[in-house]
């Protein structure tokens, strides 16, 4: 029994008389990779009937409790109980049976195959005869649920997808449910690539399926999303649990502390707002390929720039194109200075998976790495020492692979890359999805004082929150600027205004 | 602030080009087929025929299942360098056991489908590059073909000629073979339910292996399945060529590996077309001999010349799919 914890179920007991019971449980959990502890001896347990936020730092644990709960790790020492019965050979496949399925940050879809094939993947059931079309009915069914109006199709290769779509039909497939029973869905940042729009259809679907009886642990960086969908809160710190309260305990700051690291710090626009050179030089112009009314992105040295409104429409192609027009001249627009650019989806755009940190870091800046016509190792390893204090990546040595690092220090490593080069202008591709938020307010401070020694930054983001680090902002819809604020004018209003207004 | 034309949702209009991108590299191996074809028609118009199509496309079926047996590899992100030792090396048998001890000559070439899988557990649980052992292999094959006959010879068994001297009415046989083989492989790898998971295991092997599937399996059956392919290449090269050559098969690596990525497969990540490979497959065999005797490219130059057509056919291949990204 759970009696400390009981916490407010929004009357889901009530339908439910087994809302206490619990579905999963581990003990003392303790895992190592190597020499370093990943797990501190945790106790963590589930009910049905609730929906618990897991909060912490990226590398304070939480990936490898959840990978746990899921059995694709088993603990160093410790037990875990489904359903009150204690599970002495837990495995993805018996999680599975057990009904508990889990939403990873990197996306696990087969980029090759169609929609429909890749929930064939989860359900073993969905064979012989007939199985494309069960697993079409079965996926557009939950996807209809969850994300009216998706526009997805179950026969859409996943590949063609944009991510946001793709992590649609991966949140979707988990909440599918063929022979196997389904309690608990472990969601790890489900909403990283979504827009505000689709991820409040997904919050709201997760409070339906919660009132159901279903349970969920919901791991987000956005701590508003946890606060306001957790039934429970529970803060990780250097792979322990280090608190566990109803979420009305908690307010934004007060997790901030707990989490620890960096103090709570509210962003307010008049701090960033700090003196700009009036007139500077033009570092980009640049026109949508779409934009048939002339307005331009136009952004001047010590800038930050921001591009807003509704994911995949038309912010990543137009950094893209940017970046294509720094290396050779194209039509309707200019640019001044060399570029570099931070890449969203960093695991297929943006590491070098085979080499180390140092050198995933130095790849943009060889030009001054070299000697001669090798590359001096020194010399990247200052390069890479240099941004390792900077930045504050955390490892022990700046020459182990890139994948050593969790997924928070891999995105800083890449920045350490962008910003230790001769880049004068920096594209940010919605960088900052799934980063923790010490890691976020840390890049945010460099972004502001990189951008007060005269660099510009265009910074592409899902989040409202990080644009009131921009001076100025470009709203985006079906590829076209829509929309041109000043800090400001900025709100959340405005945006969602100008990314679902007029035009159809 | 309107624009006059809406091109409706962002998200979609990019998706629709992308499957049309898709859809126009489905149909590349049909057109260069074509392409080919017009050639030949407009060099020696009287190859277009029944006959003709018999005699031109008759090596056709022993490439296009060596393309089928190099496809099911690369589908799970591997390469096989032996494919062609191995089908000369099933040559042999065919043209020796096989015909004077049936039981002795099926066990062999059971054995080695068994061989193969092996190897793909072996390249899955040491987590070997399939290049390097399948580099190796491709010699052990050879070694093997060289002891079971050491000079050309031997014979095919004669239901085997009988099967592939087959002359159905109105369509040339390797026509009809050829259709066969690619619907049945189409059918197996793209529309049953484990195909899906076969090819999942290219696409994005974690996520398979967090869904609970073994994928020391998955390439245990795509290699088996590439050694079953191999050995019935070599039994239809045999029922052909009707005598063996323990060097018989040697060309067929890289047509094969050609076949599959003219055919619009791709090297990793799971992409691949059974119907495109045999259409690949079809190509080359044409686009080998056939169209240079028609040329009048002399035999001496012939090897040559094979080479450059593969690399302008590949290389457009490459231009054509990168423009359409």
């Amino acid at each position: 029994m759970a009696d400390a914890d009981v916490i407010r179920l929004n009357g889901a007991e009530k339908h439910f008389g087994a809302a206490n019971v619990e579905v999963v449980r581990l003990d003392g959990a303790e895992k190592y990779f190597g020499a370093v502890r990943a797990l501190a001896g945790v106790d963590f347990h589930v009910v049905s009937g609730e929906c618990v936020g897991l909060v912490g730092h990226n590398g304070a644990g939480k990936s490898t409790l959840m990978h746990m709960v899921a059995g694709t790790l088993t603990p160093d020492a410790g037990t875990i109980g489904v359903h009150g019965n204690a599970e002495a050979h837990y495995s993805v496949s018996r999680a599975q049976q057990l009904g508990i399925r889990c939403v990873f940050q990197e996306l696990s879809l087969c980029p090759n195959l169609s929609v429909a094939e890749n929930t064939r993947i989860n359900h073993a059931a969905l064979s012989g005869f007939g199985w494309r079309r069960r697993a079409a009915d079965l996926i557009s069914a939950k996807l209809d649920e969850i994300f009216p109006d998706h526009g997805i199709s179950a026969w859409d290769i996943v590949g063609d997808l944009s991510i946001g779509r793709r992590q649609m039909v991966e949140v979707a497939r988990a909440f599918t449910v063929t022979r196997d029973r389904l309690d608990l869905v472990i969601l790890d940042e489900p909403t990283s690539s979504l827009d505000a729009h689709t991820a409040g259809q997904l919050l709201a679907f997760v409070r339906r399926f919660v009132a159901g009886g279903g349970s969920c642990i919901l791991i987000s960086h956005v701590l508003g999303e946890v606060l306001r969908n957790a039934d429970r809160i529970v803060v990780m710190r250097d792979g322990k649990v280090v608190a566990s309260d109803a979420a009305g305990a908690f307010d934004r700051d007060r997790l901030v502390t707990v989490m620890g690291g960096t103090e709570a710090r509210e962003r307010t626009a008049a701090q960033a707002a700090a003196a700009k050179p009036g007139a500077s030089p033009l570092r980009v112009r640049a026109r949508p390929a779409g934009q048939a009314d002339g307005k331009d992105l136009v952004a001047c040295a010590g800038e930050i720039i921001g591009l807003a409104g509704l994911a995949g429409h038309g912010q990543t192609d137009l950094l893209l194109r940017i970046f294509d027009a720094a290396a050779r001249a194209k039509a309707g627009i200019e640019v001044t200075a060399p570029v570099a650019l931070v890449a969203g989806d960093r695991q297929s755009d943006g590491i070098f998976p085979q080499w180390s940190i140092a050198q995933n870091i130095g790849i943009r800046s060889l030009a001054r790495l070299r000697n001669g016509l090798l590359i001096s190792p020194r010399r990247e390893a200052e390069l890479a020492t240099l941004w390792q204090k900077k930045i504050g990546i955390r490892t022990p040595d700046m020459d182990n692979n890139i994948f050593s690092l969790s997924g928070g220090n891999q995105q800083k490593a890449l920045f350490a890359r962008a910003l230790g080069s001769d880049a004068e202008i920096v594209l940010m591709d919605d960088p900052m999805r799934g980063v923790d938020i010490g890691t976020k307010l840390e890049v945010y401070d460099l972004v502001r004082e990189e951008a007060a020694k005269g660099r510009t930054f265009l910074w592409y983001t899902t989040e409202t929150e990080e644009l009131d680090n921009c001076d100025h902002i470009y709203v985006f819809k079906n590829g076209r600027i829509v929309a041109n604020l000043t800090r400001d004018e900025l709100t959340e209003e405005k945006i969602i205004q100008s990314s679902f207004g007029d035009a159809a | 602030m309107s624009a006059p034309i809406d091109n409706g949702f962002k998200g979609s209009a990019a998706r629709n080009a992308a499957a049309r991108a898709r859809l126009l590299r489905g149909l590349l191996p049909a057109l260069s087929l074509a392409l080919v074809l017009a050639a030949i028609a407009w060099l020696n118009p009287r190859a277009i025929s029944y006959f003709g199509f018999s005699l031109m496309l008759n090596l056709a079926i022993p490439i296009a299942l060596a393309t089928i047996a190099q496809m099911f590899v690369i589908a799970g992100n591997e390469l096989d360098l032996s494919i062609g030792t191995f089908v000369g090396f099933v040559g042999c048998v065919t043209a020796t056991w096989l015909k004077d001890a049936p039981l002795i000559g099926v066990a062999i070439l059971a054995g080695s489908i068994g061989i193969y899988a092996l190897l793909g557990a072996l390249i899955h649980l040491r987590n070997l590059p399939s290049i390097v052992v399948t580099l190796g292999m491709s010699f052990v094959w050879q070694g093997l073909a060289i002891l079971v006959l050491p000079k050309p010879g031997g014979k095919a068994p004669d239901w085997l000629l009988a099967i592939m001297s087959f002359k159905p009415p109105l369509i040339p046989f390797p026509i009809i073979a050829a259709l066969l083989i690619a619907a049945v492989v189409h059918f197996g790898l793209m529309r049953t339910s484990y195909g899906a998971i076969l090819r999942g295991s290219g696409g994005n092997p974690a996520a398979l292996r967090r869904a609970g599937w073994s994928l020391l399996k998955t390439k245990i059956v795509l290699f088996a399945l590439a050694g079953l392919f191999g050995v019935l290449s070599g039994m239809a090269l045999i029922g052909i060529t009707t005598s063996a050559d323990a060097n018989i098969g040697n060309g067929y690596t890289l047509l094969a590996i050609a076949g599959v990525i003219l055919g619009g497969g791709e090297f990793v990540g799971g992409r691949v077309s059974p119907i495109g490979a045999v259409i690949g497959a079809l190509t080359l065999a044409l686009a080998a001999s056939p169209l240079l005797t028609f040329m009048h490219i002399p035999p001496d130059w012939q090897v040559a010349a094979n080479g450059a057509i593969l690399i302008i056919v590949l290389a457009a291949r490459v231009l054509i799919s990168r423009r359409e990204r």
